[in-house]
């Protein structure tokens, strides 16, 4: 029997050059398309099961139609709360991914919404305790179930099952790409809360001086490290004398910049833009990617996640920013496409979406706009949550929304469909 | 003797003074490097692109038995050439692009004059006539259809120092607009260079006309070399300076090696 209690994470020691890195092992892939489903919930947080409106129970585990009068299911979000009504401790298991992590202990969950769910067990919780229930993604990206006492208890991430689910910076190295950004300052500032270890701040062109040069200067536990995006070999160098100790890298790098395909177009300021975001995001995954995909099970601050900040309107182009939404467009779609090959490395490739910024270049757009500290304290928070799709605002939120209910209709209204 | 043979006496005593050290070869050129600091402008206006290379192939599996790269910049990136089409003083003039300039004037006689001790005690220093012609009177009359350089000892400074901006923008050494009246209409000079980023001083975008050196020079078809480096190693007089943009269809200047023809001391 596991010991249970508030045994905390122990904390990461220095590389004994003798041993081998332990390989990046993942728990099992294989789905049901249903189960893949659950996944997409997951990524976002949201705890979704199929629901049936006439009982008023949530089903599980899904089926096509519910079990007590036939009628049709609909996955919707459901309350959490549950009774821990029994655990079992894994000693031993045929999955090469909990070989090592012995002993494991999970459980079922009887939810107060209708069905018994199996679940990973976070140290705090016994049977027979009112338990909170999250569906995560765990090390190869596919849904399951964790019971803890209370997900918001300040030494709730204190515990090695969940640490698996999430993305935590306590204890880990991060690399911010471009640190000159406004979300690239307020987080220099907030991962130290955050507990982070070691926070390496990217700045390009280091001859040209300006305020939050200085302003990063003085942040006494942030390290100042050269990093152009558009510059290959700057790129290179970076990655070959720090690309092993980056835990998480946080893409920070943006230019917004007004205009479209006929007003207000610039072609140089289009292929800058292009060439910082677009080509400054694949110099970034496939020098800082393999070191990463290669860390993915190195003890308590093995590499974790590969974060990218996104405008929301890579969902749906926004005209007003018509390049700079085509440019996050494509990154949107090649983030998809390092998901894949990431896959079964334990490094979650993280976006968060964000509209429009309380900075200069968005200075004639009405608000809501969202201030970098709340961008960077969501930003933190989903991490700490082990989120894969962050939305951080009510612009973002609104727009996902708009854009998982009806993907045309969101075109048409952002192309003018409220214009006289 | 023909006058044929004669030219080839000619050359072939620069060739001997060159295969001897007589004459020494110089070369006044940066690195074409990524991070070398480029012209700021306001984020709303186009920007001058840095200087970038990406392998194409490194005797691998995408070219077995070769090495190159791509690369790509501005035309006013590293050390470069501006011709008269640069400026809006000089669109209208002929022969005013890299393409279609007389190549006669790329190479010619060159006057060094040394403002290392000025620029030292003030970084805004502005290189008057009294300076030109306190030169003249050591050195000689500036002789028409030659190049003025002026050395500051600026190409000595790096990165932030270099560019040396603050919030009321950059602060270096230029000539002064009665200065390049002066060169361009009494000594009717090929071109002028400096060490700095620009032809201008930091600050001339408030002298009257702003840019006094680019809007001069390239109105009357003059042209202007920046970010020249170690001027120091010239000779006030008697240098040759070989100064050859590259061939652009329609191009405003062109980044280029800049050599010069010293002869040897002693």
């Amino acid at each position: 029997m596991a010991e249970i209690g508030e045994s905390r994470l122990p904390q990461p020691v220095k590389k004994n050059p003798q041993l081998k890195t332990a390989a990046p092992l993942v728990p099992p892939l294989r789905r049901s398309r249903l189960g893949l489903r659950l996944a997409g919930f997951a990524a976002r947080g949201e705890f979704c099961l199929p629901f049936c409106s006439a009982c008023e129970k949530a089903v599980w585990p899904p089926r096509d139609a519910c079990p007590t009068c036939l009628a049709e299911l609909a996955w919707q979000e459901v309350g959490n709360q549950g009774q821990l009504i029994a655990e079992s401790v894994l000693e031993t298991s045929p999955e090469l991914y909990f070989r090592g992590r012995m002993p494991w202990r999970i459980g079922t969950v009887r939810l107060a919404c209708g069905p018994s769910i199996m679940a990973h067990l976070h140290q705090q919780v016994q049977v027979g305790e009112q338990v909170e229930m999250g569906l995560h993604l765990d090390k190869a990206q596919r849904a399951v179930f964790m019971a803890y006492k209370n997900r918001e208890g300040g030494s709730v991430n204190e515990d090695s099952q969940l640490r698996e689910l999430t993305s935590d910076p306590k204890y880990r190295r991060v690399l911010i790409s471009d640190a000159r950004s406004p979300a690239g300052l307020a987080l220099a500032k907030a991962l130290a809360g955050a507990e982070a270890r070691e926070i390496f701040a990217g700045v390009a062109e280091s001859w040209r001086r300006d305020a939050v040069l200085d302003a990063l200067e003085a942040l006494d536990h942030v390290t100042l490290v050269p990093l152009d995006l558009t510059d290959s070999s700057s790129v290179k160098e970076l990655a070959a004398e720090i690309g092993g100790k980056v835990d998480i890298l946080i893409h920070t790098a943006d230019q917004p910049r007004p205009g479209g395909l006929l007003d207000g177009s610039s072609l140089t300021i289009a292929q800058e833009m292009q060439d910082r975001l677009v080509t400054g995001y694949m110099r970034l995954a496939s020098h800082f990617g393999p070191a990463m995909r290669g860390r993915g099970a190195d003890g308590v601050n093995s590499a974790t996640a590969f974060v990218t900040i996104l405008s929301v309107y890579a969902h749906a182009n926004w005209p007003s920013y018509g390049t700079h939404s085509a440019c996050h467009a494509a990154v949107y779609s090649l983030s998809q496409c390092l998901r894949s090959e990431m896959l079964g490395s334990g490094v979650r490739v993280v976006n968060a979406y964000t509209g429009p910024l309380e900075q200069d270049w968005y200075e004639s757009v009405l608000p809501p706009k969202l201030d970098p500290q709340r961008l960077a304290r969501d930003l933190i928070k989903g991490l700490q949550q082990g989120l894969e799709d962050i939305y951080i605002g009510d612009v973002a939120r609104d727009v996902a929304s708009r854009f998982r209910e009806d993907a045309k209709l969101l075109e048409i209204e952002l192309t003018g469909g409220a214009r006289e | 003797m023909s006058t044929q043979d004669q030219t080839v006496g000619l050359l072939d005593n620069l060739a001997l003074d060159l295969a001897s050290g007589a004459v020494e070869v110089v070369d006044l050129t940066h690195t074409l490097d990524p991070d070398f600091p480029v012209i700021i402008l306001p984020p709303e206006f186009g920007q001058c692109a840095r200087f970038r290379m990406e392998e194409v192939s490194r005797y691998d599996a995408r070219g077995p038995a070769w090495h190159w790269h791509n690369f790509s910049c501005g035309e006013h990136t590293g050390t470069h050439f501006d011709a008269p089409i640069h400026w809006v003083s000089g669109r209208d003039l002929p022969h005013n692009t890299v393409d279609s300039l007389p190549v006669q004037k790329l190479v010619g006689r060159v006057c060094v004059i040394d403002c290392e001790a000025e620029t030292a005690a003030d970084e805004d220093y502005e290189m008057d006539r009294a300076k030109i012609e306190a030169f003249e009177a050591e050195h000689g009359k500036i002789p028409p259809q030659s190049w003025v350089l002026m050395r500051t000892g600026w190409s000595k400074r790096r990165g932030a120092d270099y560019v040396n901006l603050r919030e009321d923008g950059a602060h270096s050494p230029g000539p002064a607009t009665e200065a390049v009246r002066f060169l361009v209409d009494e000594r009717d000079i090929i071109g002028f260079g400096t060490e700095c980023i620009g032809t201008d001083s930091g600050q001339a975008a408030h002298a009257d006309p702003p840019y006094p050196a680019h809007y001069i020079l390239h109105g009357a078809g003059r042209y202007g070399l920046q970010c020249l480096n170690g001027l120091d190693r010239l000779p006030p007089t008697g240098a040759i300076l070989l100064a050859a943009p590259l061939k652009i269809k329609h191009g405003t200047g062109s980044p280029l090696r800049v050599l010069a023809l010293v002869p040897a001391a002693g």
